[in-house]
């Protein structure tokens, strides 16, 4: 594994992690292989990178983003969300918000994009073994859920309990919905799903994420929760995370910030000395905590 | 001892052109324009140029203003229309440059920008090829100005950091010291009298420039200052009141180092197009405002809490110095003479103003 911790200068340490090959600000030349329309306004692209010896030897934790580009409308950041096991494709899911998320919505297969990655550090699943799991997703902060969900599932022995609270404003708004009742019905996965209104046809839980986490009531010991979604779900899920007790060294979320370089130079993502894409996009709300409050 | 030659002024043009034999010289230029200023050019045989400190620093000598990233087109197989392939083309465009009588605060603009290009988890390969090439020939200051401040951070008017050779004023002429092995030797090959004798003046006048400087505070304590006062939005408030967010702090300064990445072209066509980077600005809104519309620097004070803090606590936190190196540009371009000392000085005397 390419990996690269403290380099002579930087006074913080990083936590190794694979890292772009060659020019990092070089795209992999790449295909689109298949994409899926996951909800009105997310679509999923599954790429190829073009050398077949790149796409051999890509490597990347779950978790870690990569940059997304269609040549002439510009590069965006998504986190790759298929597990790293996953060796036939790269898996992105695109929320459509403005100029390069709409083109990249006009992609079907054959077309060809670039890819910087991987960027970014990653779930420090590691740490997290022997312990009970509860995955929260909001929304298209189901990506990231998803690669490291699937990860840990691959590797579910290692680990306690693993559950999931998926929850988006209607079931026409969940992405992934071909793979749900497989998560239904699998037995190392207590999954549960959630709208935020009643639906007709509708059998799993409705209401806003954190009151369904509340009602779910996760025991803090021996457990990490892991969330992702939009800011005002981060927010309100902390308040019924911290309220059922769990410490803040055991919440971990990831953070969006606007990026360009994805390697810690270009000075977008900062958050005091602290970048979002070299220090995050995961952290633990611990250390969220000793950053300046500007999210 | 270092190595040292002796120019007299009027043997500097044929120094510049002995120089610009094997490099491009970056000299400073007088532009009379609207408003008088003085900016680096390239240099030939019989151009007129100055010694003056320049109003922009030469930073685009390794950071160009805009520079292709990657080149990009598509390939038809001729004989397969369907085959269709991307090429991408990264070559970095790096000259051998000499950068010619900067000033002590601009040489050390280029050890500020070394970090985060060269020392964090990536180096950066087109900064890294620009300064490989880079030669950089400082002319020490006599006096300070009302607007700099070298010496508060670490600098001072002779200091000898980032350059390759250093270039005193003397009653006569120049002389000039090598700091490096590069700059002994460009020395060396110079064709330049030896200077060993005038050692003793030069010193003496470099001692005499800092005799001319005021005192200054003791920042030591800036970087646990500034960041105290991250929260205290009203101070902020309170130093931006006057601030346009024209960003020409900026865009003059040495040390500012933010930059965007767009494209040009549609990659459609063979024609093709560009991946560009150009210098950014954190001064404008725009900056970090998503595609959500969430912004979390929408206000000016914002933005200039963030300038603030990146030159006087966050870079120092990553790495152990202040990224502003005190040249003044952005205090003498300020349309409102906004004054980034005396913000800093605000936040460290902020608890004594309060008692
Ligand atoms: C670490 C990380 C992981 C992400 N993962 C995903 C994901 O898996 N799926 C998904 O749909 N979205 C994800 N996003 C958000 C996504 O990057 C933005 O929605 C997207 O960049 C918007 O680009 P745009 O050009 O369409 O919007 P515009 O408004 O046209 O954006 C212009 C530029 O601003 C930047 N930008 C704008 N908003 C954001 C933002 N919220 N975050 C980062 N950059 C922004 C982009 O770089 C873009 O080049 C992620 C963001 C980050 C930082
Ligand atoms: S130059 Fe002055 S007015 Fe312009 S953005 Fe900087 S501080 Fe504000
Ligand atoms: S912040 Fe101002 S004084 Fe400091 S290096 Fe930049 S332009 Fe010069
Ligand atoms: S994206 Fe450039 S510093 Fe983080």
């Amino acid at each position: 594994m390419a990996t690269q911790s403290k380099k002579e200068g930087m006074l913080r340490e990083l936590t190794p992690r694979p890292l772009p090959q060659g020019n990092p600000y070089k795209p992999m030349a790449a295909t689109v292989v298949e994409t899926i329309q996951e909800t009105g306004n997310i679509k999923t692209i599954r790429v190829v990178i073009d050398d077949p010896e790149q796409m051999a030897n890509f490597k990347y934790e779950p978790g870690q983003v990569g940059q997304l580009s269609v040549f002439g409308a510009g590069e965006s950041t998504f986190v790759i969300n298929s597990p790293p096991s996953m060796k036939d494709y790269l898996q992105f899911s695109v929320m459509q918000a403005g100029e390069v998320t709409s083109t990249i919505h006009r992609l079907s297969a054959g077309d060809k994009v670039g890819v910087r990655a991987p960027l970014g550090n990653f779930f420090p699943y590691e740490d997290w073994k022997g312990k009970n799991i509860f995955f929260v997703g909001g929304g298209i902060g189901m990506a990231p859920i998803r690669t490291i969900m699937l990860h840990i599932l691959e590797r579910k022995k290692d680990y306690g309990k693993v559950s999931l609270l998926y929850g988006a404003k209607s079931p026409s708004d969940m992405a992934f919905s071909y793979e749900l009742q497989g998560w239904l019905d699998n037995p190392d996965l207590d999954c549960h799903l959630c709208i935020d209104n009643p639906a007709e046809g509708w059998q799993h839980k409705v209401g806003l994420i954190p009151n369904v986490l509340t009602e779910i009531g996760p025991k803090p010991d021996n457990c990490v929760a892991v969330l992702c979604g939009p800011p005002i779900m981060i927010k309100f899920t902390l308040q019924a995370l911290e309220k059922l007790g769990f410490q803040h060294e055991n919440i971990v979320t990831t953070l969006e910030k606007r990026m360009k370089c994805g390697i810690g130079i270009c000075g977008r993502c900062n958050i005091g000395s602290h970048y979002v894409c070299i220090d995050g996009p995961v952290f633990t709300l611990k250390q969220l905590n000793g950053l300046p409050p500007e999210l | 001892m270092s190595i040292t030659r002796f120019v007299k002024p009027e043997g500097l043009p044929a120094f510049l052109a002995h120089l610009s034999k094997d490099a491009r010289v970056l000299a400073p230029v007088v532009k009379p324009a609207d408003k008088r200023s003085v900016v680096f050019e390239p240099w030939k045989e019989g151009k007129e140029f100055t010694l003056e400190k320049a109003t922009v620093p030469a930073k685009a000598a390794v950071l160009p203003q805009c520079e292709t990233l990657v080149s990009y087109r598509k390939v038809k197989d001729k004989a397969n229309p369907q085959n269709v392939t991307l090429e991408l083309d990264d070559t970095p465009q790096a000259e051998t440059t000499v950068v010619f009588a900067a000033r002590p605060c601009d040489a050390r603009g280029y050890v500020t920008l070394d970090r985060p290009y060269l020392k964090g988890p990536i180096a950066d390969p087109y900064y890294k090829a620009r300064r490989e090439k880079l030669t950089v020939i400082t002319l020490t200051c006599n006096s300070g100005c009302n607007t700099c401040f070298c010496h508060w951070v670490g600098g001072g008017p002779s200091s000898p950091e980032g350059s390759d050779i250093l270039m005193t004023e003397l009653s006569d002429g120049y002389i000039l010291q090598g700091i490096t092995p590069k700059g002994d030797a460009l020395l060396e090959g110079s064709g330049l009298d030896d200077g060993a004798d005038r050692f003793k003046e030069m010193e003496d006048v470099r001692k005499a420039a800092w005799a001319t400087l005021v005192k200054a505070p003791n920042l030591k304590d800036a970087p646990a200052k500034v960041a105290a006062k991250f929260t205290d939005v009203d101070f902020w408030t309170r130093e931006t009141d006057r601030c346009l967010s024209c960003g020409a702090c900026t865009y003059f300064c040495p040390t500012c180092y933010c930059f965007n990445i767009t494209d040009e072209g549609e990659a459609t066509s063979e024609k093709g197009g560009r991946r560009l980077r150009t210098w950014d600005n954190c001064m404008s809104p725009l900056f970090t405002r998503e595609a959500s519309g969430h912004n979390t620097r929408m206000e000016k004070a914002l933005r200039m809490r963030n300038r603030v803090s990146h030159k006087f606590s966050t870079y120092p936190e990553n790495w152990g110095t202040f990224s502003c190196n005190g040249c003044g540009r952005c205090i003498s371009n300020c349309p409102v003479s906004l004054d980034i000392r005396q913000i800093v000085l605000d936040a460290i005397n902020a608890d004594k103003a309060a008692k």
